[in-house]
């Protein structure tokens, strides 16, 4: 059947090779009979014909023997040996590093003598076989990405000589997604060769448009000389396609901005807490953030260290451990420095930039002005393909992250006692001492619960910028920002804030450029501040300045 | 109304007779004298002089109008830049491209034509009045913004800083036509004069001291009139400031644009003594340690701003070369040791011991307002 519907095809210019191809391909849609009839699929495989050898080698590929990949990867690489003379069980043997196994079984042999062994020759022709029957291999393969991979990659190179490779293929595939790509392979390898009834080419029109990316787009203006109304059709999923990406590219931009807009939210929560409701403008809050990434970094040296077995889930002890050292780092701030400037913001404003530069300076000196290496989890990379996005693994977490802290956060100071206390002092300082609230007390533990989260954000921020002294400068403009167009003193404006940020900047950015969207923002900012003053969500209430 | 005190003829005779001395010591003597001046230590001279009129301009915002500006470094940077475009074009076809109207860096990105900004630099006449009006342009748009709507305290800091940030990221940029990244530099002559002749350095580094000792009357003059007292009533009173009748934002606006031409001429003159301008003079660490040099020598003294930005610089100088790792920590602890013990500054200092009386500085009492002061800081 299949040398038959090949009657008609367009060879190309490359014809060896092309025939080759469909030699091989016909063979393979003849062959599974005869081939699963032979007792070993690895007969022809040694063939001193380079015709015989290059049958066996597809032969072999789709036999199905789970030895198949191994022995025609040692084919390609000149380690497959054959018995020199004729006998009736041809042992073969694959030569390695350690001496030779044998092919069938891949069990340590005794060395045969080399007089009695040869090389198997690999011609071209028997290596372009391989690369085909490799490919070949992986559409049969179990493994469902494996298999998904291959469809690809010929959808890719949309080779018309695959089609009835694809076709059968497509006829013993369960997966539908699978499924799905071969269709399109299929589609793209039907019109590439030009063959094919009007409805069949419509119909892969069809499916090539239902793709909706830029390869399927590329494809379809590549294609010419079709009938009219396929050509029609072309042109309508053309615009099609394009109306398609225009969608996703606004869906990607507002993940993105959402995205950074998780990364600002971090930065800011902990900056809602000093600077929002202490009224502290801690310059300082970038570097508590790089102490919190400087603690993942120290975390993931000390389990490398001493439990290994424990790599991958160094982030979830870094998470307190990163809260614990800024906490107690804010509090001794606090302690400090910050209590004797109470009331005098532009004097706590110099001294905190001062204590900045010196905590750079300590992290420069300590661990040096390089970036360190910290690493990511398995569980953290890879990425989620939704439609057209590809959305990063990586980036999901933060944000979930993000929304964790943010509530962590809210929870704390609406429900926790140390919340009830910090509303308390924050609402009548006098009063709630009166009740017997230690305010010293409550000030140093706010000021190192901001902290703290400033740390927990510095983990999350290790996963995704450079660890250098300099991290945390790169946020403090952008949280500020954050906490000022939300309102001092309101952790819902500071959510909204940050998203808002994150997606204006990411919307300006692709016909701006990333420098003039950051210059647009600022700018934005300073009118939005004049405008508003008290943020998008201002405090109500009868404060009247002096 | 102004009125001579004893601080005003001190200054002035320290800024003008330190530099004559020193002019004269690098001219008149012999190289090998032990009494020589050396030549680095002349076009230094003139670097902290500039940086004390940068200085003064930021202590007659910050501690006449209370107005504390993170981003004093724009209107220096932007007075240097426009002398920078004066000396780009007076280099004309000795470049290396040897282009006779367009500068090196134009020719290398491409541009086959002067931008319209860059018209008439080429004469001195039109880039002095501009090393001026640029600056006071933006600050009277930024300040008639800011003040109109009364933003104050540390919102206003914060967007000073955005927008020193903003204008360093801009002119960044290749595209602005500024020379992107590098800036500008290889600067051939002023006026007629070569820049790398030492008589040269000496006359600038003359002129500077002379510039700074006429903005400082100036500043001595502003604040000490009648409407230098009305400023001190917005700083310490806003409100109670404008329900006398008065107009704050008119007052802090001209303070503001007035500081901002100082700040100008201090970049114009900075550019041609260290012979280049890049963005990074647009950091916002600049404007930042700016503040603090005003902070150590006395802020709201104005003598004090001078006497910072040299002893400051001069610490920097020392432990850059003496001991580079220690720097940022001690410029770091002068931030915090100086807002926590000593909030007058050194003048203040001194003030307080000669008992002298009290300088105009802002009642910084902690205590029990503090936390309402706070509050109130906030809200405006």
């Amino acid at each position: 059947m299949g040398l038959a519907s090949w009657g008609g095809c367009r060879l190309r210019p490359d014809f060896p090779r092309s025939l080759l191809t469909v030699l091989v391909i016909a063979l393979f849609l003849a062959l599974p009979g005869a081939a699963r009839a032979q007792e070993d699929p690895f007969t022809d495989i040694a063939a001193t014909s380079a015709d015989v050898e290059a049958r066996g080698v597809t032969a072999l590929a789709i036999s199905g023997n789970p030895r198949a990949a191994t022995v025609l990867d040692a084919l390609r690489d000149g380690k497959l040996y054959a018995w020199k003379w004729p006998r009736p069980d041809p042992p073969l043997y694959i030569r390695t590093d350690r001496g030779y196994v044998d092919a069938r079984t891949g069990d340590p042999v005794d060395a045969p003598a080399l007089t009695n062994i040869r090389k198997v020759i690999v011609s071209d022709a028997v290596r372009a076989a391989i690369e085909i029957a490799e490919a070949a291999l992986d559409l049969f393969a179990k493994d469902v990405a494996a298999r998904r991979k291959a469809a690809e990659a010929l959808f890719l190179s949309s080779d018309p000589s695959a089609l009835p490779l694809i076709e059968k293929a497509l006829a013993g595939e369960q997966d539908s997604e699978v499924a799905r790509v071969l269709r399109e392979a299929h589609a793209a390898a039907l019109l590439k060769s030009g063959t094919g009834s009007e409805a069949d080419r419509l119909a892969a029109v069809r499916d090539l448009a239902a793709r909706a990316d830029l390869q399927s787009r590329s494809l379809l203006q590549s294609l010419q000389d079709q009938p009219a109304r396929v050509a029609a059709a072309i042109a309508s999923a053309i615009a099609g396609i394009d109306h398609k990406m225009e969608l996703w590219g606004l869906a990607e931009n507002v993940y993105y901005g959402i995205s950074l807009g998780a990364v600002l939210l971090l930065a800011a929560s902990g900056l809602a807490i000093t600077f929002g409701v202490m009224g502290v403008i801690n310059m300082a809050h970038g570097e508590m953030v790089m102490t919190g990434a400087y603690t993942t970094f120290v975390v993931q040296r000390l389990i490398a260290a001493f439990s290994p077995a424990l790599d991958q889930f160094g982030l979830l002890f870094a998470v307190p451990a990163a809260f614990v050292v800024a906490g107690a780092l804010g509090v001794l701030i606090e302690r400090t420095l910050i209590r004797f400037l109470y009331g005098r913001p532009l004097e706590t404003l110099l001294a905190t930039w001062g204590l900045s530069l010196i905590l750079q300076q300590a992290v420069r000196s300590a661990f040096g002005p390089t970036n360190q290496d910290v690493t990511s989890p398995a569980w953290m990379s890879g990425s989620i393909a939704l439609g057209g996005l590809t959305l990063t693994v990586n980036r999901l977490w933060i944000i979930l992250f993000a929304i964790l802290v943010l509530g962590a956060l809210m929870a704390t100071l609406r429900w926790g006692g140390l919340g009830r206390s910090i509303r308390a002092v924050t609402q009548n300082r006098r009063m709630a001492a009166a009740m017997g609230i230690r305010t010293p007390v409550i000030d140093a533990l706010t000021f190192g619960l901001g902290s703290g989260i400033a740390g927990m954000a510095g983990v999350a921020l290790s996963q995704i910028d450079n660890v250098s002294p300099n991290l945390g400068q790169n946020y403090i403009i952008d949280s500020f920002i954050v906490v000022v167009v939300g309102g001092v003193g309101n952790l819902w404006g500071t959510l909204v804030g940050a998203i808002l940020l994150g997606v204006v900047d990411k919307f300006v950015e692709p016909f701006a450029g990333a420098v003039l969207a950051k210059i647009l923002v600022l700018v934005l900012l300073i009118l939005f501040i004049q405008r508003r003053p008290g943020g998008l969500f201002p405090l109500k209430g009868r404060v009247a300045e002096a | 109304m102004m009125r001579f005190d004893r601080l005003t003829p001190i200054t002035l005779g320290c800024v003008l007779g330190a530099a004559v001395l020193l002019a004269a010591l690098n001219l008149l003597t012999p190289e090998a004298s032990v009494i020589h001046v050396p030549n680095f230590v002349i076009s230094l001279a003139g670097k902290y002089l500039c940086y004390a009129i940068l200085a003064l301009a930021i202590d007659l915002v910050w501690g006449y109008a209370g107005i504390l500006t993170l981003g004093h470094g724009a209107f220096f940077a932007l007075g240097g830049y426009c002398m920078g475009m004066y000396l780009m074009r007076e280099i004309g076809a000795r470049g290396v491209y040897a282009d006779p109207i367009l500068p090196d860096f134009m020719v290398f990105i491409g541009w086959k034509q002067l931008p319209w900004y860059w018209q008439g630099f080429d004469h001195f006449w039109f880039a002095l009045p501009m090393m001026m009006l640029v600056p006071a342009a933006l600050a009277f748009v930024f300040g008639w913004f800011a003040f109109r709507s009364r933003v104050s305290g540390v919102y206003l800091s914060i967007i000073t800083q955005a927008l020193t940030y903003a204008l360093m990221l801009a002119f960044f940029r290749n595209d602005m036509g500024f020379g992107g990244n590098n800036g500008m530099t290889d600067f051939k002559d002023i006026v007629g004069f070569p820049l790398n002749r030492e008589s040269t350095a000496t006359g600038l580094m003359l002129i500077s001291a002379g510039v700074l000792s006429a903005a400082f009357v100036v500043a001595r003059g502003m604040t000490r009139s009648r409407f230098g007292k009305v400023l001190i009533a917005v700083r310490d009173a806003e409100s109670r400031t404008r329900f006398l009748g008065y107009r704050p934002e008119s007052y802090k606006l001209t303070v503001w644009v007035v500081s901002a031409i100082i700040a100008g001429i201090g970049g114009a003159l900075y550019v041609p003594q260290v012979g280049i301008i890049n963005p990074s003079e647009f950091a916002p660490g600049n404007s930042i340690e700016a503040v603090i040099w005003v902070a150590v020598g006395g802020r709201g003294t104005l003598a004090g701003a001078i006497l910072g930005a040299i002893l400051v610089n001069l610490g920097k100088i020392w432990l850059t070369s003496a001991l580079p790792e220690i720097w940022l920590f001690a410029i770091g602890g002068l931030f915090i040791l100086v807002t926590l013990f000593l909030p007058r500054g050194i003048i203040g200092l001194f003030m307080l011991r000669s008992g002298a009386a009290r300088p105009e500085t802002p009642d910084n009492a902690p205590g029990a307002a503090a936390a309402e002061s706070a509050a109130r800081e906030l809200a405006g």
